[in-house]
């Protein structure tokens, strides 16, 4: 399966890409896609208690599953205002 | 215009105040209050000199935080209403970031109706600052967005309504 992955601020920084395209095993959930993220840029491990994650532009907790063409977006600290 | 959005226009805080007024203009003038915000970028933050800041956003999800927002608003206030617009996008010292109007019956809910849109932008609207000082540039990171914390969303409560 292949997901769209969205990164912001200081993700996309260490990841050198706002947008990538990944492919995982089916049945993969959010979190699971994150520990792949991880491995490949290892600076991201330090967001692992700090982040949240969007399915499709809502917000979804890392447990939940993800489809073959899903948009997962990772969030650092937000700082609106 | 629209009461919520999210942008790389200018603020009006009156354009902003006359939406909401018009919106709410099937109540026939049961409300008595309008309390606004308006956030600006200071000119210094923890010890630092600003220059100026960059806000970038997941704008569909801020969007929907936004609306979550009013919907919270309407459920805790009866009968009060939001306007909340939010500018991203390169923003100078003295430039507004954040326009928010709450109208409602009474003035006591008007008043906590805005600070809590505000303390909850700050909680879990996806948007971030980057920060460029003298001498370097920095990501603000507040906190770790989660609309279902109820934790946080009774803190925001309890400030709005000291």
């Amino acid at each position: 399966m292949r997901v769209t992955v969205r990164l912001f601020a200081r993700l996309r920084d260490i990841a050198g890409a706002e947008e990538m395209t990944r492919t995982v095993e089916p049945g993969a959930t959010i979190g699971a896609l994150w520990k792949q993220l991880a491995g490949e840029f290892p600076e991201l491990g330090q967001y692992e208690r700090s982040i949240s994650s969007a399915l499709n532009a809502d917000y979804a907790r890392m447990d939940t599953p993800v489809r073959d063409g899903d948009e997962v977006a990772f969030l650092p600290p937000v700082s609106g205002g | 215009m629209p009461l919520l959005r999210i942008g790389r226009d200018p603020l009006s805080l009156e354009a902003l105040a006359a939406t909401v007024c018009e919106t709410a203009g099937s109540d026939n003038g049961a409300d008595g209050a309008v309390v606004s915000f308006l956030g600006l970028v200071r000119n210094h933050n923890q010890g630092r000199s600003v220059r100026y800041l960059e806000y970038e956003a997941y704008e569909p999800l801020a969007l929907k935080a936004f609306e979550r927002i009013a919907a919270e608003v309407r459920e805790r206030w009866p009968g009060a209403r939001l306007g909340l617009h939010h500018r991203i996008g390169r923003l100078d010292v003295g430039e507004a970031s954040v326009a928010i109007v709450a109208r409602s019956p009474h003035r006591g809910d008007a008043y906590a109706a805005c600070r809590y849109a505000i303390e909850r932008v700050k909680q879990i609207a996806p948007i971030w600052k980057r920060e460029f000082f003298e001498g370097g540039d920095v990501w603000i990171e507040g906190a770790t967005a989660d609309p279902d914390d109820l934790k946080a969303r009774a803190e925001a409560e309890r400030v709005a309504c000291v």
